[in-house]
């Protein structure tokens, strides 16, 4: 495990938001590295800046100070452009809204980041959208809308979008907080899988029980690191759903 | 992305979306049928003073007397030098051009006969000027050779005359009279209409120019000489041979101008469509006021769904499209419903020019350019009113954006 090869490098990270006459200091001298393979939990109480580290990590937004490195590149002071065409070639994002577009097929949600791809310009989008559906387990619901699914099946088409270009990197605000305990599960069971093939994860949550399907927990508080340690007892999600409960994840 | 992408995108939030879309399109739908039914009532005005300039005869050429004016100011010196029957007597004689030429007296004549008064202009022309003007009688006869050298008292007239003063019965046979002369009515002629300029063409009198001369006008003015010729391509040759006999018949010098005015039917038909022209262009500009507020709707319209909107523009941010993709497809969704407006509209401007045709028998003509042109106009106002909305989408922060409920 060589520092050079870290997915992520972070450090020193600020952000100030500016509202009015009042500055707001969310993230206060963060520091994080990140190795290829890992999935982390970030924890820490309302308010205490997880989203918006997860939106600097995942070149939505920039940091007002600091430095980030994404598979060793330099990020920060990037421009709108080029943080586009990262978020669009390196990154997934899964939101706890599920962020779908509205009257638009599972398919034709998937295929979206394929169709402002600079990379995919002879590929088949909808057969990558139709095989990236299939790997999340939903291959029967491809004409399907956002409001015909269900919470936990809106959720698997996020995250089939955020793999459709291929990402090394998964990165999940609260993606359970909308969903109920056994979804939860199966979603955790859905990630654990995923990372087993080599996606590096990152996901937000403020319950400790979701925490404990990661590898490593990063507790912030006010805008700084106060906890960083790995994951004892890691739980697998596959086994706690039982053997009995189908998840038909194509690998 | 590349551009198939860019409009296959487009046109799903399009069709997803109907009734935006059918409001956005509703101004440009009007407007483009609002300019193509006014322009098609002025084609069809323009159309019908052509068919009536025809009507005058083909391939006429008319003489008068006085030198062409120009804004008003007599270009030569001798007004006083008048059209006589020498002139015409010369063209008759020197001409091998003109296939029939005619003068044409004017004598504007109080008439008493069958059922009262009437006051018309009796004309004294030749034998060809039937010919000439493509005007055959309806019933009776016109007057022949012998009638024009003896100077008979004889008229042919007009279907309106006819129908005044002799409804209901037939003319021919009939007396008139003419100034206290009585005339033999020997021939109705066929009804021709309104000249471009209304003037009821069927409200006159033919007789013998000799005879009119004598017993009408008394002088040795005539008012205007027409000519024909055999075809449109002869107008030109026969103009200038009619130009040279008349100088010489006037005995001008080499550096007078002419005093005499030769002109063809096409000066006639541009003096007449100028007029349609300026109605035209009128109209057009009245249904481009439309059309421009078709595109402030679209302005409107957009930028409302751009708010709308937000939310969907952060999701595609978030999945990597740039601000140019963003900006593309608005752009793009713009002037697709505008094209699609624009060929809706057409379409109800055809429908519309039908409904007018009916409704007030006036003539209307679509011309193939004028659709090219609306159709092209109205991609230029989605380009254009679309533009400013499309910025504002691009613009968007993507976090911002995906906040906003
Ligand atoms: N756009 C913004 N403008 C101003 N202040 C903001 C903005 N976004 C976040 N903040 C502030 O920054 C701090 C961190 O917010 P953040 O959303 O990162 O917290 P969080 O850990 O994700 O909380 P939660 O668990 O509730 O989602 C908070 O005090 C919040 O009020
Ligand atoms: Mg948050």
């Amino acid at each position: 495990m060589a520092a050079a090869n870290a997915v992520i490098r972070v450090e020193g990270l600020e952000r100030v938001y500016a509202t009015g006459k009042t500055e707001v200091r969310a993230l206060q001298g963060v520091d994080l590295v990140v190795q290829p393979g890992e999935m982390v939990a970030i924890m820490g109480a309302s308010g205490s800046g997880k989203s918006t580290l997860m939106n600097i990590l995942g070149c939505l937004d920039r940091p007002t100070a600091g430095s980030y490195q994404l598979d060793g590149v330099r990020v920060d002071g990037l421009n709108r452009n080029e943080l586009a065409d990262i978020r669009n070639a390196k990154l997934g994002f899964v939101f706890q809204g599920f962020n779908l577009l509205a009257r638009t097929s599972a398919l034709e949600n998937v295929e979206l980041p394929l169709m402002y791809s600079r990379r995919h310009k002879g590929v088949d989008t909808r057969a990558a959208a139709q095989a990236s559906l299939e790997r999340v387990g939903l291959a029967e619901r491809l004409d399907h809308e956002p409001s015909e699914l269900s919470g936990g099946q809106q959720q698997r088409v996020a995250i089939a979008r955020a793999l459709v270009t291929r990402p090394s990197l998964l990165l999940a605000d609260e993606p359970t907080g909308n969903l109920d305990s056994h979804t939860s599960i199966e979603v955790l069971a859905l990630f654990q899988e995923l990372n087993d093939t080599g996606i590096t994860m990152l996901v937000v949550t403020h319950e400790p029980d979701i925490a404990l399907y990661t590898k490593r927990v990063v507790e912030l508080r006010d805008g700084r690191v106060i906890r960083d340690e790995a994951v004892r007892d890691r739980r697998v999600a596959a086994e706690d759903l039982g053997a009995a409960t189908p998840l038909a994840l194509a690998s | 992305m590349n551009g198939t992408r860019l409009v296959k995108i487009a046109t799903q939030s399009i069709v997803k979306n109907k009734m935006r879309t059918l409001l956005t399109m509703l101004g440009i739908i009007i407007g483009v049928g609002a300019v193509i039914v006014m322009v098609a009532i002025g084609q069809g005005a323009k159309a019908q003073i052509q068919a009536r300039i025809d009507n005058l005869g083909t391939n006429l050429v008319v003489i008068t007397q006085g030198a062409s004016q120009t804004g008003g100011v007599s270009q030569g010196a001798g007004t006083s030098n008048r059209l006589t029957l020498a002139d015409f007597d010369a063209l008759k004689r020197e001409s091998t051009i003109f296939t029939g030429v005619s003068p044409v007296i004017v004598a504007p004549t109080q008439i008493v006969g069958g059922a009262g008064n009437w006051r018309t202009s009796v004309n004294g022309v030749s034998l060809d000027y039937q010919s000439i003007r493509a005007w055959p009688v309806a019933s009776g006869r016109y007057f022949d050779d012998t009638d024009v050298r003896a100077m008979r008292k004889v008229a042919v007239i007009g279907k309106t005359i006819a129908d005044n003063l002799f409804a209901g019965q037939d003319a021919v046979g009939q007396q008139i009279r003419l100034r206290d002369v009585p005339f033999d009515i020997i021939g109705v002629l066929t009804p021709k209409g309104q000249t471009a300029e209304g003037r009821d063409q069927d409200d006159v009198i033919l007789s013998p120019y000799t005879t009119v001369q004598t017993r009408l006008s008394g002088r040795q003015f005539i008012t205007q000489i027409l000519g024909a010729t055999a075809s449109k391509g002869d107008i030109p040759a026969a103009e200038q041979e009619a130009r040279g006999i008349l100088r010489e018949s006037h005995k001008l010098a080499s550096y007078e101008a002419d005093d005499f005015t030769v002109r063809d039917q096409t000066e006639l038909a541009q003096a007449a469509q100028g007029t349609t022209q300026v109605m035209t262009i009128l109209l057009a500009a009245i249904a481009s006021v439309s059309l421009l507020v078709g595109g402030i709707g679209i302005m409107n319209i957009m930028l409302v769904s751009v708010t709308e909107r937000t939310r969907e523009i952060g999701i595609r941010m978030a999945v990597g499209a740039r601000g140019s993709d963003v900006l593309t497809q608005f752009l793009v969704e713009a002037i697709v419903m505008s094209v699609v407006g624009g060929v809706i509209g057409v379409g109800v401007g055809f429908a519309g020019s039908l409904i007018v045709q009916r409704v007030t028998g006036w003539g209307t003509a679509i011309a193939p350019q004028m659709v090219l042109l609306a159709i092209g106009f109205s991609a230029a106002v989605g380009i254009f009113f679309g533009f400013y909305p499309a910025r504002k989408a691009a613009a968007l922060d993507p976090i911002e954006a995906l906040r906003y409920e």
